[in-house]
C-alpha cells in the first residue's frame, strides 16, 4: 500500500519536473531514474513478502525440537568410584545418641564404586514431565537396584502451581534434592547421615506452588506413603506428610541467595534401625510411634558478574531437630527389651566452597550434632545406641576438585571425624563422570 | 481486628494493581539481552521486559537460580536462542516455573535459533569435540542480518499473543526493518576493509559476524568449544601464525581475557575484544551495540 503511494508520487514528481524543465535528454534521464526506482521498489517487496511468509512459517511455533535424541529420552550415567583410607576401622563406625539406618555406613575401604546411576528424563508430552533413576550399588559383594526416582511432573497447570507424583527425593532440606553425585562432598553430612540414612525418598505426590511476586516465595506440600527410612512399616493411607516453604532473590547480578524451612511429620511409623550396624549383634531397635523433624537451610553464592563457570563462591547451611515419642523395641532379643522412647535429635552442618580457576574447587565443611534421648529403660536406649553418653558427635572436612568440563571431576577429600569417642583420619580420592545427556543442576 | 482487614486490603490492592498490569503489557523473559534489545524495537511501552542474562554472562552457564525462576513464572512470552545454548537452565526453568503459557510449543515458547539459517552444524556428536551444540553454532545474534529474519516472525508472536494491538506491532515491525536495513547498509560498508581479513578468535563465538563481514578465521584458541585453551594448544597456534599472516585476535568480553593477551604478547597481533551482546541493563540499542562491535573490529585494519 504505502509503495503503491511511492511509486505515485515518484511518477508525479517526476512528471512535474519533466514539464518544468522541458528537455528531452532530462527526461530520458528521468525515465531511467524511474525504471531504477521501479526495480528497487520491486525487489524490497519480495523482501517484504519473504519476511512475511517466514513469519507465517514460525506460526507452527517451533519448527526444531531441541530435546535430546529427538523422540527418545534424556539418557545419561553416572560413573563414580573411589579410594577410600581410614585410620579405624570403618565397621566401628556409630554416632553415639543416633541410632544409625538406611545408607548411613561407612563405605569400605580400598578401591571400591560408588552410587553408579543412570538417569532417564524428558517431557512426555505437552503437559507432563518425567524422570526415572536407577541407583547401581554393591554392599558386601551383592549388587543392589535401587530405584531411587521414578516421577512425572505437571507442566501446565499454570498459576505457578506443579504436581509431581511418585518416587521422588523429598523437598524437606536443600541437599535432599541433590543427586548423590552433585553434591560438593565425597560423603553426606552427618545430620542426613543420623536422621534420614544420607537421603529421604518416598512415594507420593507433591503439590507446589510458586507465586506471582518479585521474590521467588514457593510454598509446597508432600503426602507420602510413610514406609521409607526414617518412617517406615505397613501403611495404609498417608504415612509421612511434609510441608515446605523457600524464599530467594538476588543482590545484583553477582549475589543470589535461598533460604526454607520444612516440617516433617510421620505418626504412627515403625523405623527399623540398623540394617547397617556391624556389631556382631543380630538384635534391631525398632522404633514404634510419633516422629517429627523441623528443618532450616540457607544457600548464598556469589559469582562475579553472574559468570559460575569462571570463578564462585557457595555458602550452604542447614539444620535439622527431630523429635520421637514412642517405644523402643530390640528385636530378636530374647526375652524382649523394650523401653518408651521421647527422643530429641538435632544436628548441623555449614559449608563453603571456592571455585577459584575454571577447573579448580575447593570447599570446607563443619559438622555437629546434638541429642537428649529418654526412655523408661535407658539400658535399652544405650543398647540400640540412642545414648550420647557426654559425647558430641562432629566432623570437619576439607577438599579439592580438579574439574575439567561439565562432565568430568576428580577429587580429594579429607575429614577429621569424631562421631564417636575415637577419632578417626579419613581420605577420599573419588572420581564422577556422566556421560550422555546435558543434565541441568539446580540451584 | 482492624490490622486484619487493613493487611487484607493491602493483599487485595496489590493483587489487583498486578492483574491490572499484567492486562496492561505484555510480560517478556529474555534469555538474552540481544532478544530483550530486539523485544524492545518491537514493542516499546506496551512490554515489561526482562533479561536473564547481561552482556557479560556466559550463556551457556547459568544457574536456575530463585530469581530467575520468579520471573519465569509471570512471563508471557519467553524468547530465548535455543539451540542447545540454554540447556543447561532453560530446561529446568520450565519445569519450576509452573507456567503453561511458556511451555515449548506454546505461543509463549519462542526460539530465535528456529528462524535463521545455522552454521557450524556439527557432523559428528561426540563430547570429546567439546562443548557443540546438535543444532549448530548457536551465537546468532552476532551477524544484523538474522536480527531482521527473526523480528518477522517474533513481531507475529507479539501480535499473536496481544492481538487488540496488533497495529502498534507492525507499525514498530515496519519502522524497525526500514531502520534497520538502512543500518546494514551502513555497517557493511564501514566495515568493508576487513573483507577478507585474516583473524583468530578465542571461543567460536563470532561465526556469524564472520560469515557477514566474509572474515577469514586461521584458528580458535580454545582447543574444542567450550574448553578453556591450554599452552600447547596455543603454542600450536602460535606456531602456525608464523606461516600465516593474520591481523588480529577477536576475543568475547565474558571470556578470560589472558589467553589472548598471551598470543598478543608473543605474535605482536592486536587483541580486539567485542562485546559479546548489547549492554541492555544501561539502555543501549541493537543499533549501539553493532556501532561498537562494527568500531572496533575495523580498528586493526584502518
Amino acid at each position: 500500500m504505502n509503495l503503491l503511494c511511492v511509486r505515485a508520487a515518484l511518477a508525479s514528481a517526476v512528471f512535474v519536473s519533466a514539464s518544468v524543465s522541458h528537455s528531452a535528454t532530462d527526461l530520458e534521464e528521468l525515465n531511467k531514474k524511474l525504471d531504477e526506482y521501479e526495480q528497487r521498489i520491486e525487489s524490497l517487496e519480495q523482501e517484504q513478502a519473504e519476511t512475511r511468509q517466514r513469519g507465517a512459517v514460525s506460526s507452527e511455533y517451533s519448527r526444531r525440537k531441541t530435546t535430546n535424541n529427538l523422540f527418545n529420552p534424556a539418557i545419561s550415567v553416572i560413573l563414580d568410584g573411589f579410594y577410600a583410607s581410614y585410620k579405624n576401622n570403618p565397621e566401628d563406625y556409630r554416632i553415639p545418641g543416633f541410632a544409625l539406618g538406611g545408607e548411613a555406613e561407612l563405605a569400605p575401604e580400598g578401591f571400591s564404586l560408588g552410587h553408579s546411576e543412570i538417569v532417564f528424563s524428558n517431557n512426555i508430552d505437552d503437559k507432563f514431565y518425567g524422570q526415572f533413576t536407577l541407583a547401581i550399588a554393591e554392599h558386601d559383594n551383592e549388587l543392589e537396584i535401587e530405584l531411587e526416582e521414578a516421577f512425572f511432573e505437571t507442566l501446565a497447570l499454570g498459576a505457578g502451581f506443579t504436581i509431581r507424583g511418585g518416587r521422588f527425593y523429598s523437598a524437606l532440606g536443600y541437599l535432599n534434592q541433590i543427586h548423590e553425585h552433585a553434591w560438593d562432598f565425597k560423603d553426606a553430612p552427618l545430620v542426613y547421615r543420623a536422621l534420614f540414612g544420607n537421603q529421604y525418598f518416598d512415594d507420593g505426590l507433591r503439590l507446589s506452588v510458586i507465586l506471582p511476586t518479585p521474590l521467588f516465595l514457593e510454598f509446597g506440600a508432600e503426602a507420602l506413603s510413610g514406609r521409607k527410612y526414617p518412617a517406615g512399616g505397613e501403611q495404609d493411607g498417608v504415612g509421612s506428610w511434609v510441608a515446605y516453604a523457600n524464599i530467594g532473590g538476588d543482590f545484583g547480578v553477582s549475589h543470589s541467595w535461598q533460604a526454607g524451612m520444612s516440617y516433617w511429620s510421620a505418626d504412627k511409623i515403625e523405623r527399623e534401625y540398623g540394617g547397617h550396624i556391624h556389631d556382631g549383634a543380630a538384635e534391631v531397635p525398632l522404633f514404634a510411634g510419633d516422629s517429627k523433624t523441623i528443618g532450616l537451610n540457607a544457600v548464598y553464592k556469589w559469582a562475579p558478574d553472574g559468570n559460575y563457570r569462571a570463578r564462585n563462591v557457595k555458602l550452604q547451611f542447614e539444620y535439622f531437630n527431630r523429635e520421637d515419642e514412642g517405644g523402643l523395641t530390640l528385636l530378636n532379643s530374647d526375652p524382649l527389651e523394650a523401653s518408651t522412647l521421647d527422643g530429641k535429635q538435632d544436628g548441623w552442618y555449614a559449608q563453603a566452597t571456592w571455585k577459584f580457576a575454571s577447573n579448580w574447587r575447593t570447599g570446607i565443611r563443619y559438622d555437629m550434632l546434638d541429642s537428649e534421648n529418654t526412655g523408661s529403660d535407658l539400658d535399652v536406649l544405650d543398647e540400640a545406641g540412642l545414648l550420647s553418653n557426654g559425647h558430641t558427635p562432629k566432623r570437619a572436612s576439607v577438599m579439592a576438585e580438579w574439574v575439567p568440563s561439565e562432565y568430568s571431576r576428580i577429587r580429594l577429600q579429607y575429614n577429621r571425624d569424631d562421631s564417636y569417642q575415637v577419632s578417626d583420619d579419613q581420605v577420599y580420592l573419588q572420581y564422577t563422570f556422566s556421560i550422555g545427556s546435558h543434565g541441568a543442576h539446580a540451584f | 481486628m482492624l490490622s486484619k482487614s487493613f493487611i487484607f486490603c493491602g493483599f487485595a490492592a496489590v493483587l489487583c494493581a498486578h492483574a491490572g498490569m499484567a492486562q496492561a503489557t505484555l510480560n517478556v523473559f529474555a534469555c538474552e539481552p540481544e532478544w530483550a534489545a530486539l523485544a524492545k524495537e518491537l514493542g516499546a511501552t506496551r512490554l515489561e521486559i526482562y533479561s536473564a542474562t547481561t552482556a557479560r554472562q556466559d550463556p551457556h552457564r547459568i544457574e536456575a537460580r530463585p530469581s530467575l525462576i520468579a520471573k519465569a513464572r509471570k512471563a508471557d512470552l519467553l524468547i530465548c536462542t535455543g539451540a542447545e545454548l540454554e540447556i543447561g537452565w532453560l530446561p529446568l526453568l520450565l519445569r519450576r516455573a509452573g507456567n503453561a503459557r511458556i511451555q515449548v510449543g506454546k505461543p509463549g515458547h519462542f526460539l530465535a535459533s528456529e528462524h535463521v539459517d545455522m552454521l557450524e552444524v556439527p557432523e559428528k556428536l561426540d563430547r570429546s569435540l567439546g562443548d557443540i551444540h546438535a543444532s549448530g553454532n548457536p551465537h546468532i545474534h552476532t551477524d544484523p542480518r538474522n536480527m531482521l529474519r527473526i523480528a518477522g516472525p517474533l513481531s507475529q508472536r507479539l501480535q499473536t499473543l496481544d492481538p487488540d494491538h496488533a497495529d502498534h506491532y507492525q507499525q514498530r515491525y515496519r519502522e524497525f526493518e526500514r531502520a534497520w536495513q538502512q543500518a546494514i547498509r551502513d555497517w557493511s560498508g564501514r566495515a568493508a576493509a576487513v573483507k577478507g581479513t585474516n583473524i583468530v578468535v578465542h571461543h567460536d563465538f563470532w561465526s556469524y559476524l564472520i560469515d557477514w563481514l566474509g572474515l577469514n578465521k586461521l584458528a580458535t584458541l580454545e582447543p574444542v568449544p567450550g574448553v578453556s585453551p591450554s599452552t600447547r594448544h596455543l603454542a600450536e597456534v602460535k606456531q602456525l601464525l608464523k606461516t600465516q599472516q593474520a591481523e588480529m585476535i577477536l576475543d568475547t568480553n565474558y571470556l578470560n581475557e589472558r589467553p589472548a593477551r598471551w598470543l598478543s604478547e608473543q605474535t605482536g597481533l592486536p587483541v580486539v575484544t567485542l562485546p559479546a551482546s548489547v549492554d541492555y541493563h544501561s539502555g543501549e540499542t541493537l543499533q549501539q551495540w553493532f556501532d561498537r562491535v562494527v568500531d572496533r573490529i575495523r580498528e586493526p585494519v584502518k
